[in-house]
């Protein structure tokens, strides 16, 4: 584990921790991308060049700014909903919470004496990735495909709907 | 072929390296790179504002700046001491932080995009594998920035900009996206270097550029359109359109960081510039075989050049555009037209003969193209208006 590691972990970490404590909802939101930016980092330090573009690309390009469309045009942001920064149900949370943790980290535990001992870390290239997706994993790749065309489809019927109730 | 003029750059680096002890060579490289791309591109950025000055002045009729040194050609520095100098206000409701954060990682993002454009034979920054997918990520984080910049300032305006520019990039990054997809698909590589150079062979004289095939051209028209709203241009401009919401999402800056918007917008120009001129125009390569000799960098910032005067002759035409035109031509063309162009590609990768698949792909996209344009038109009716007030 290198220098590098630990200030990128420490960033992200920091991110999340500042996501879900911060009051104002678009700093969480703001927060919530510099956790996301330190997870491509990451993956970029692990070499992970595909995983860590796709990472700024679709989350802090797509998502965070998805978030921030959904934040604005449903409610004023600077008004803090509820009085403390605890929910109702915040035992419910945390149990969810830890649970998805343990099955993470028990299946990352799990998985790593299934692995062989790999001195030298596996050089993967974007190349690679290609061929594989359109190989191997052309299937999945494809099942994928029509899952995304029937959302758009969908969103344009959702849309198409409310323009014509409208009228 | 690879003459010392075409390398100097290059040869001048590795000079510099040379006094460096062995363990310190590889940094001062790309130290000296990342130098050279910020006195490059902001001397470019000058250039471009004042092209832009003097060639608009030229189509509205008037002469554009013509005090500050001979012909008004040291505008730009006047401006710059301008922006320096003045006060820098934040407004008393402003989130300080994030008002103060914007610019800057919208200045990042762009700079941060030229690492990987291959400027010359041999001259790029970073020479990796998804280059291409570097790049749009990068564009990805200015959409963050322009939305922290409007939203900080605490200004409806500034808001109204910031979610017009918000709305427009994303809408247009996708047929920005799917219209590298098809150089991907013929080329095999998202190393922009890789792009470069399967364009750089010559048929007779004539290059093999991918502007010069049926897809290549839709797909080169489409980047071009795409581009421009990506950038936030005329006819794309509503984000600032200043008859109606005063600068859009810059309105509460001043000073030096209004400058810095003003910086990463044209750096942003400059920069999808590049990356079309690559995908689509042969990079650095020279336009005729016989022109080889010339420098390769010289034909890469050329190219960029010519892209920047074809921006401003547009800013100098088109009327804005409204913001349901905007999105309908968005979802309603661009879109389709990349998809369809995808399938084209395709059909231009696995048909053999030559003559069958340029005539199907150019049937194709030129079917496709009156099609949607018939369809599009069909409802609307175009007649003559008449204006009671103006009779």
């Amino acid at each position: 584990m290198s220098f590098a590691f630990y200030l990128i972990s420490a960033l992200t970490v920091a991110g999340g921790l500042a996501a879900v404590l911060l009051r104002n909802i678009v700093h969480c939101v703001l927060a919530l991308t510099v956790a996301f930016a330190g997870l491509a980092l990451l993956f970029l330090q692990l070499d992970a060049q595909f995983a860590g573009f796709a990472q700024i690309l679709i989350y802090i390009g797509a998502v965070a700014i998805l978030v921030i469309f959904a934040i604005l045009l449903t409610r004023d942001p600077q008004v803090s909903q509820g009085k403390g920064m605890f929910s109702r149900t915040w035992v419910t949370g945390l149990l969810i919470a830890a649970a998805v943790f343990a099955v993470m980290g028990w299946a990352v535990l799990a998985s790593a004496p299934a692995l062989p001992n790999e001195t030298s870390t596996p050089s993967v290239t974007v190349l690679q990735i290609g061929d594989a997706l359109m190989s191997r994993y052309i299937l999945p790749l494809e099942i994928l495909a029509l899952l995304l065309t029937a959302a758009i489809i969908g969103a344009v019927i959702v849309a198409m709907h409310e323009k014509v109730r409208s009228k | 072929m690879i003459g010392k003029a075409d390398q100097i750059f290059v040869l001048l680096q590795h000079w510099i390296m040379g006094f460096f002890p062995p363990a310190w060579q590889a940094v001062v490289g790309i130290l000296l790179g990342v130098v050279a791309i910020l006195i490059v591109f902001p001397t470019l950025f000058a250039l471009s504002v004042l092209l832009e000055r003097k060639g608009l002045g030229r189509m509205q009729n008037r002469y554009g700046p013509n005090r500050v040194g001979p012909c008004g050609i040291l505008q730009p520095v006047a401006d710059a001491v301008k922006a320096l100098i003045k006060e820098d206000i934040v407004p008393f409701k402003a989130d300080a932080l994030v008002h103060f954060i914007a610019p800057l990682v919208l200045v990042v993002a762009v700079f941060m995009g030229f690492a990987v454009l291959p400027v010359g034979r041999n001259m790029v920054l970073v020479d990796m594998d998804a280059s291409l997918l570097f790049f749009f990520a990068m564009g990805a984080s200015t959409e963050l920035a322009v939305f922290m910049a409007g939203w900080s300032s605490h200004n409806k305006y500034s808001l109204l900009g910031a979610m017009r520019a918000v709305a427009q990039m994303i809408s247009y990054e996708v047929p920005l996206l799917m219209t590298t997809v098809v150089v991907v698909m013929i080329s095999g590589s998202l190393s922009l270097v890789k792009i470069v150079e399967a364009q750089n062979h010559f048929s007779g004289i004539f290059p093999h550029w991918y502007v010069f095939t049926p897809w290549g051209l839709a797909g080169f028209v489409l980047f071009l359109i795409a581009s421009m709203a990506e950038t936030n241009r005329s006819p794309f401009d509503l984000p600032e359109g200043e008859s109606e919401i005063i600068a859009g999402y810059f309105t509460e800056y001043s000073g030096f960081k209004f400058a810095l918007f003003f910086l990463g917008e044209y750096v942003g120009m400059l920069g999808i510039a590049g990356l079309g001129t690559t995908l689509f125009l042969g990079g650095w390569a020279a336009p005729f075989a016989f022109l080889n000799w010339v420098p390769s960098w010289f034909w890469f910032f050329a190219k960029i050049m010519l892209w920047i005067c074809f921006f401003i002759w547009m800013r100098g035409t088109m009327p804005r555009l409204r913001q349901d035109q905007l999105m309908n031509f968005a979802w309603k063309f661009m879109l389709p037209m990349t998809l369809i162009n995808l399938m084209v590609a395709a059909l231009w990768r696995f048909v053999d003969e030559a003559w069958l698949r340029w005539a199907v792909c150019w049937i194709i996209v030129i079917g496709a193209y009156v099609a949607m344009g018939r369809m599009g038109m069909r409802r609307k009716r175009i007649a003559p208006r008449r204006y009671r007030y103006a009779e």
